[in-house]
């Protein structure tokens, strides 16, 4: 059995005197889909957050591809550990938060000229792949401020692409989006986990978790409520807490 | 004795070379002050005290105090300790410094509002602290900027007259020689100020097209 790709331990976060993370444990192997569901202020974001560090933790330990991600060191070698960490894990955010004044295939290939992975034409042929493969080739060189929230969306998709990573972190990527372009996006996660891509995905979306992921965690109060696949917690959820709010998202 | 702007002809020659050492000037100090200003300003939002706190005295020291006095320290003051600057190079250093200060207070306040987004998602693209703020977040300051940063620029274009009294013959000094030979101040004050508005037109043109371009992703 390898060794899983992130491993999570005893974490805790607090927020000034607010703990929002309370102890959670995970592991996840090369190649699963989990999908992290809770009400909002569960603690789910704070502890996709956490992963990439964009988040500090306060006590508990962080694994990725074998190292420890949350070590003690000084200043410069933190930075420089975390740069190199975050060049192998993707983020997309609920905001896109692209680069306004880059046009979308500038957008992807920024990281990956900038830190010298590869020349400008090889960047260039790289993002017009992945600009492709979200299906957006026609939109290169548009500016973000041209695009609709999905192919936004999209668009940063590629941009994390861009770097290869070996895990994707989806922060409620869908959450600003109308309701007829969530759909677009969500076929372009799809796509990503059939090519075995590590994700882990911090939804709302019920049914597209069910639908995509391997493992569901459902969070509360900064702790892990349930856990399994998402037959189970969905169809036969254990713990009144999970039905409650089960309850609640499909009622609605 | 009424006007007779028929004597400027004569005086051509001076004016024009001054309104050259004076574009010569204003460019030259134009580029500093805001090369300066981003570096002032980033500088400004380190996290070592120790890096913030000398800008920030640098910064109080040049906006608490007039301009014409920071000329006469830089260009008689310096020599005391063996620093010689020709006066035009005196004149280009003072108002680099002068305004870099007030262009970084801009500038600085700017890359406060871009929004936290944007440095959140270039660091999770791997990329430095330095990297992050160089590619993602000062260009959309700057683009935020352009107008504030524009007026500061033709306020140094009007500034730019004080160096005068060190000796640079820029546009105002040469009106100055001008007068002394032909005494007709008036005419000459007036040429003078008709060139220095025709400078400014220029400047505010090219500030107009810098501000479509660093906004045209709007």
């Amino acid at each position: 059995m390898n060794e899983p790709i992130v491993k999570i331990r005893g974490l805790k976060k607090n927020f000034g005197s607010l703990q929002v993370l309370k102890g959670i444990d995970m592991d996840i192997d090369q190649g699963q889909i989990f999908a992290l569901i809770g009400a909002s202020g569960s603690g789910k974001s704070t502890l996709l957050r956490t992963i990439n560090q964009l988040e500090e933790v306060t006590e508990g330990e962080i694994w990725f591809d074998g190292e420890l991600v949350n070590q003690k060191l000084p200043h410069r070698q933190r930075e420089a550990h975390l740069n190199r960490l975050r060049q192998n894990i993707g983020m997309v955010f609920q905001h896109f938060n692209l680069f306004p004044h880059l046009t979308a295939i500038e957008n992807v290939t920024m990281a990956p000229l900038m830190l010298g992975r590869v020349n400008k034409a090889e960047a260039i042929e790289q993002a017009k792949k992945l600009l492709d493969k979200v299906g957006l080739s026609d939109r290169g060189d548009y500016y973000p401020s041209k695009l609709s929230g999905g192919q936004k969306q999209r668009v940063a998709i590629a941009r994390s692409l861009a770097m290869n990573p070996k895990l994707m972190l989806f922060d409620e990527v869908t959450s600003a989006l109308d309701p007829e372009l969530v759909g677009e996006v969500n076929r372009v996660m799809k796509a990503l986990a059939e090519e075995d891509m590590t994700m882990i995905i911090v939804t709302h979306d019920l049914r597209f978790a069910e639908d995509v992921s391997d493992h569901v965690i459902f969070m509360a109060d900064g702790l892990v409520v349930e856990e399994g696949p998402p037959s189970l917690v969905f169809r036969a959820p254990q713990e009144d807490r999970t039905k409650s709010f089960l309850q609640q998202v499909f009622n609605d | 004795m009424g006007l007779d702007f028929s004597i400027l002809p004569a005086y051509a020659d001076i004016l024009w070379q001054g309104t050259l050492w004076t574009i010569a000037l204003t460019v030259l100090s134009m580029v500093f002050s805001l090369a300066g200003g981003v570096v002032f300003a980033v500088l400004q939002l380190s996290r070592h005290a120790i890096i913030r706190w000398p800008v920030a005295g640098f910064a109080w020291l040049f906006m608490g105090t007039p301009l014409l006095l920071q000329l006469f320290l830089i260009y008689f003051g310096l020599v005391q300790i063996g620093l010689d600057l020709n006066a035009f190079v005196a004149g280009v250093i003072a108002l680099s410094l002068h305004f870099a200060v007030y262009n970084s207070e801009i500038i600085r306040s700017a890359i406060v509002a871009v929004d936290k987004g944007q440095y959140e998602a270039a660091r999770s693209l791997g990329l430095s602290q330095f990297q992050a703020m160089r590619k993602a977040i000062v260009p959309q300051a700057v683009a935020n900027v352009t107008p504030a940063l524009g007026n500061m620029m033709i306020a140094l274009l009007k500034e730019s007259a004080l160096v005068s009294v060190i000796g640079v013959m820029e546009l105002t000094l040469s009106a100055q020689r001008a007068i002394s030979d032909s005494f007709r101040p008036f005419e000459f004050y007036i040429a003078a100020g008709a060139i220095y508005y025709v400078l400014n037109l220029g400047l505010e043109q090219a500030v107009r097209v810098a501000e479509r371009r660093s906004a045209q992703y709007r």
